[in-house]
């Protein structure tokens, strides 16, 4: 039965992440947009949340590796409430939202595919996550990073750039190739930990927008590092475990995208509440025709929004209720991050001076969004994603 | 607790409209659309589903079946997918149907609704919408006076469905000019009624099927006790825009399903068109607007269920589907180039049809 309702518990989260970013995060959204590579040091309230990976976190691997998901109907999990306090956080601030201590992406591999014992050494670690190169950046298979077995040790040689949290992270994820000519097969990650010989942070990027968050270029020369720092399997399969490291995506992707929204839906709220200052306000009874341009930029918006909302939360709920999102979950991305862009964009036309002026935030959550449609898939990648599922095409019929 | 899947009873709702879309209203689509007409044998099996006889209380005749607002939408989606024109008309009767039943007396529904439950089709209608660009619903010009022992109405209606054979209407007036919404009424107004006047059927881009008519009131009489006291106005405009919602987001599924079919299939340079980003990406646009419009379309629904004030969602929505649907309809006819534009093939037809959602208002019920 279709339903709408969000329990009250998600809204308690809401409300907490709400609550949490109006005090801390807003009132200093500002200084660290002015104060690039500066570390936030007001969040480190944000550390047990973020290492408790916002209410989901490692599961029961042994458990749950032999249990077959059962298809629910309505259970509200992990994802549900993530998507909730993503939105809530990217509300508050994407930069700082980005820049939160504690956890990063990398985490969110460890949590995925370490083994207990990897978990033990690595877990709780501030791990970030190295997959792009200067040459290659969705097309994750041209990977050049190496890694070369010597003895009980790998070799990791190459170089990766926009390492979120790259600087100050503990660890990092790094994904490099066993062997260049075995392609997609041969992509593995290994586990690198800071003061690692051979393993330093070469330049930190000057940004457009989420200055807040450390963006570095990491270079491995002749970086040893113990057999055991590989995740998940070490040998080369045909049918590797490429697939499986993309799969961790879907649940990834209606995270970003609730960043979009939460953007956007800040952005949005500004702009109603300055124009409703105005005196201009959206009546739901007159036609479309009989709005002013600024009425129907806000109509434009707010529905925009709501179906943004709307496609994040079916994501969510599939995963949560066992059910594959692959589709869905690109969607969401799709969607969330072209109109989220849309939105902030139009808002700082719609305001003019105001929306151009640095004495509010509006014109940095411009800056900010923009990215929020690039990384973890960009918009292009999501639709071939969403292409090929439903023309049933693979990636050698459509690229 | 939050939840997207349908249950058993809308899913069933889902399959039988989507059968019947198929298996009765296809077929005769083009035909119809071509001659601009509407088939009364169709019209008369439609009526064996009991789309308004099975919500009216067994008292006056009728099953008494619970038909939420969201059952509607998707049985609407289903019927519109099937084609705009036929789908319109299988359930105008509830243009006037639904609303007696939920604002009207006990007095006008023992009046009125038992007429909806004959074996016959019966027309019935909702006169709303008035001929100008500057039409608003908060701003109806039609006017209701008050006599002493009855209202005068006075005006013209435009794109009322089935006029000429409604036996009765909901017109919707002002009683009080320049008052905006709130001095809204709806009255009752039965067929044959002296000066009532339907006039010449209306030609329109699309809807070629769908006859309907201006409808002009010169001096209408109509006694007190058809008013309808209980009238929400607010309530009627929420469902009905989230009823042409529904209806959007069918035409948008029908224009998605086929080009995408037609995509795989045709061949150009050695490969199907599909295989091209700049067809695939068409497609893959066409697909998340349509779940998105749907989804946003449900929980209007959703809202107008639980007895809230849907009007914020509805128009939301309306506007969504109106503009999605055409939009989608209008890449159809791109995908399919030249062919696009020939009348045998359906994407010129939903192309036309599509048109119509953004302008219209209180033409289906949800």
């Amino acid at each position: 039965m279709i339903d709408f309702d969000m329990p009250d518990r998600v809204d308690a989260v809401r409300k907490m992440f709400r609550d949490m970013v109006v005090e801390t995060v807003r009132p200093i959204a500002r200084y660290y947009d002015d104060h690039e590579h500066e570390q936030a040091k007001e969040l480190s309230c944000f550390a047990p949340i973020m290492q408790a990976g916002m209410g989901g976190g490692r599961k029961n691997k042994s458990k749950e590796k032999n249990k077959e998901i059962k298809q629910t109907e309505d259970r509200i999990g992990a994802n549900m409430i993530s998507v909730v306090g993503s939105q809530e956080l990217a509300w508050g601030d994407v930069g700082l939202m980005l820049a939160m201590p504690g956890a990063g992406l990398g985490n969110a591999a460890v949590d995925a595919v370490a083994t207990d014992e990897q978990y033990a050494r690595f877990g709780k670690k501030y791990c970030a996550m190295a997959i792009t190169e200067s040459g290659c950046g969705s097309d994750a298979s041209a990977i050049k990073a190496t890694a070369t077995k010597d003895g009980d040790e790998y070799i990791i040689n190459g170089e990766k750039i926009f390492v979120t949290d790259g600087d100050r992270c503990e660890s990092v994820v790094v994904w490099a190739t066993l062997d260049k000519s075995k392609g997609r097969a041969a992509i593995k990650s290994f586990v690198i930990e800071k003061g690692t010989p051979g393993f330093c942070v070469e330049k930190m990027e000057k940004k457009c927008g989420i200055r807040a968050s450390d963006t570095a270029t990491l270079v491995f020369d002749d970086c040893r590092i113990p057999a055991e720092n590989i995740l998940g399997d070490p040998e080369i399969r045909p049918e590797g475990g490429f697939k499986g490291v993309m799969q961790t995506f879907d649940n990834t992707r209606p995270l970003v995208a609730a960043m979009a929204l939460g953007c956007a839906r800040a952005a949005y709220e500004f702009t109603r509440d300055t124009l409703g200052k105005e005196g201009i306000h959206v009546n739901y009874t007159t036609p479309k025709l009989m709005q002013t341009a600024f009425e129907r930029d806000l109509i434009w918006m707010e529905e925009n929004l709501e179906v943004m909302r709307l496609l994040i939360e079916r994501a969510a709920w599939m995963a949560d209720n066992g059910r594959a999102n692959n589709l869905e979950a690109s969607m969401s991305k799709a969607k969330a991050g072209k109109y989220g862009n849309l939105i902030v964009q139009k808002c700082v036309e719609m305001l003019g001076p105001i929306g151009y002026s640095r004495d509010y935030l509006l014109e940095k959550w411009m800056r900010d969004n923009k990215v929020n449609d690039i990384y973890e898939g960009t918009q292009q990648i999501q639709m071939l994603v969403i292409a090929r599922r439903i023309l049933g095409y693979n990636r050698d019929m459509l690229s | 607790m939050s939840t997207f899947s349908l249950n058993d009873n809308q899913r069933q709702i889902k399959d039988s409209m989507h059968r019947f879309a198929v298996d009765e209203i296809r077929p005769l689509a083009e035909q119809g659309d071509e001659d601009g007409v509407m088939s009364a044998a169709f019209l008369e099996k439609s009526w064996q589903l009991g789309l308004s006889t099975s919500v009216i209380p067994e008292d006056y005749g009728g099953y008494g079946f619970d038909r939420s607002v969201l059952d509607n939408v998707i049985m609407i989606e289903e019927l519109a997918w099937g084609d705009l024109s036929m789908g319109i008309a299988m359930i105008t009767p509830n243009l006037f149907v639904l609303p007696v039943l939920e604002m009207g007396s006990d007095e006008q529904q023992r009046r009125c609704l038992p007429g909806f439950c004959e074996e016959t089709y019966a027309a019935g209608s909702l006169a709303i919408m008035e001929h100008s660009p500057r039409f608003d619903v908060s701003n109806i010009r039609t006017t209701a006076k008050r006599a002493s022992d009855h209202y005068v109405i006075n005006g013209e209606k435009c794109l009322v469905p089935m006029a000429d054979n409604a036996r009765c209407f909901i017109v919707i007036a002002t009683e009080d000019p320049g008052s905006g919404y709130g001095g809204v009424g709806a009255f009752i107004v039965e067929k044959g009624t002296r000066g009532l006047k339907v006039k010449a059927r209306e030609k329109n881009m699309g809807l070629h099927a769908l006859e309907s008519f201006r409808v002009g009131f010169s001096d209408l009489e109509v006694p007190l006790e058809n008013r309808i006291e209980g009238f929400d106005y607010t309530r009627l405009i929420a469902c009905s825009r989230i009823g042409l919602a529904a209806a959007a987001n069918g035409v948008a599924e029908a224009s998605k399903e086929y080009c995408l079919d037609y995509a795989k299939q045709r061949d150009a340079f050695g490969f199907p068109i599909a295989t091209r980003q700049s067809i695939a990406f068409m497609l893959a646009d066409m697909a998340i607007e349509a779940d998105a419009s749907r989804l946003l379309t449900l929980e209007a629904a959703w809202t107008a269920d639980r007895g809230e004030n849907a009007l914020r969602m509805a128009y939301l929505a309306k506007d969504y589907a109106a503009s999605k649907a055409f939009k989608t309809a209008d890449m159809g006819v791109s995908i399919m180039g030249g062919h696009g534009l020939i009348r045998e093939y359906p994407v010129e037809r939903w192309f036309r049809n599509a048109r119509a959602f953004s302008m219209l208002e209180g033409m289906i019920m949800a």
